[in-house]
């Protein structure tokens, strides 16, 4: 089997994106799944606690959050972020993470426009369309009678 | 067996819905931003259909803490509202479901912002 150069270089790059993805997606899937165990054990913390049933996922939500936003202060999350990619992205520490990395990173320019705004790059259009949906769920609700 | 039960769950759920999002990462050109922008608006789909309380039911963190729960919770906010309320809990539900989520994320990234340096990025 001949190559040409040109040929090679799209194999070898599609079999490392391949390879890469490979790898990529059980690493998601452990570290996701370990900071969701986490929340678990939140859950159950609080319960026993005696914070009532519905309120301790919420709990649990903030306290994530809370973590999440110290790791990302000490340089830690982004760290694991490096590994984990949507393992850290998708759960609530990941939406922590979006507001306190660039809050930070822009601190120089200034409280107003640098942390109060800059927080809300990638926030600011997870409230706007959640709200907007939660909002059209609500009309057609009503609308439809249901 | 039924103390560890709970944690596997959450661990096997929660990691699928991670999975899914690198799937998107790896396979599509959607960036982490409009990532979190669809699973927010899935959560809300989902909860709006009703599919996504069993899930939270069965799973527990492993569905509540990956943000499709938090587009779950904001479409639980306007059911609960609407139904307490009336229609002007179109309006008030998500974020009042939400306030506590929201209301520690921006405190949160203040309180870091304002007492630690940047990193110099390498």
């Amino acid at each position: 089997m001949s190559l040409t150069n040109q040929e090679y270089e799209e194999l070898s790059k599609r079999y490392s994106k391949n390879s890469k993805a490979m790898m990529n997606i059980p690493k998601a899937f452990i570290i996701g799944g370990l900071i969701c165990a986490l929340g678990q054990g939140l859950i159950a913390l609080y319960t026993a606690l005696g914070v009532p049933e519905d309120l301790a996922p919420g709990a649990c939500s903030m306290t994530l959050v809370l973590l999440s936003a110290l790791l990302t202060g000490l340089g830690v999350y982004d760290n694991i972020a490096k590994h984990a990619g949507a393992g850290t992205l998708v759960p609530i520490t990941g939406f922590a993470n979006a507001m306190v990395s660039p809050a930070l990173e822009f601190k120089s320019e200034g409280l107003i426009l640098g942390v109060g705004a800059k927080m809300f790059a990638i926030a600011g259009p997870v409230i706007v369309y959640g709200l907007s949906a939660s909002v059209l769920y609500g009309l057609v609700m009503v609308l439809l009678g249901l | 067996m039924d103390m560890i039960l709970p944690y596997v769950w959450a661990f096997l759920v929660g990691g699928a819905i991670c999975a899914v999002g690198q799937v998107l990462i790896d396979f599509t050109k959607l960036t982490p931003a409009r990532i979190l922008v669809s699973f927010v608006v899935l959560g809300v789909l989902l909860g709006a259909l009703g599919i996504y309380q069993p899930l939270i039911d069965f799973a527990g963190a492993g569905a509540s803490v990956p943000l499709t729960g938090f587009g779950a919770l904001l479409a639980k906010g306007v059911r609960d509202a609407v139904a307490e309320n009336g229609n002007i809990g179109i309006l008030t539900g998500g974020l009042i479901a939400s306030a506590g989520g929201v209301t520690a994320a921006i405190v949160c990234a203040l309180s870091v912002a304002l007492v630690f340096r940047p990193k110099d990025k390498a």
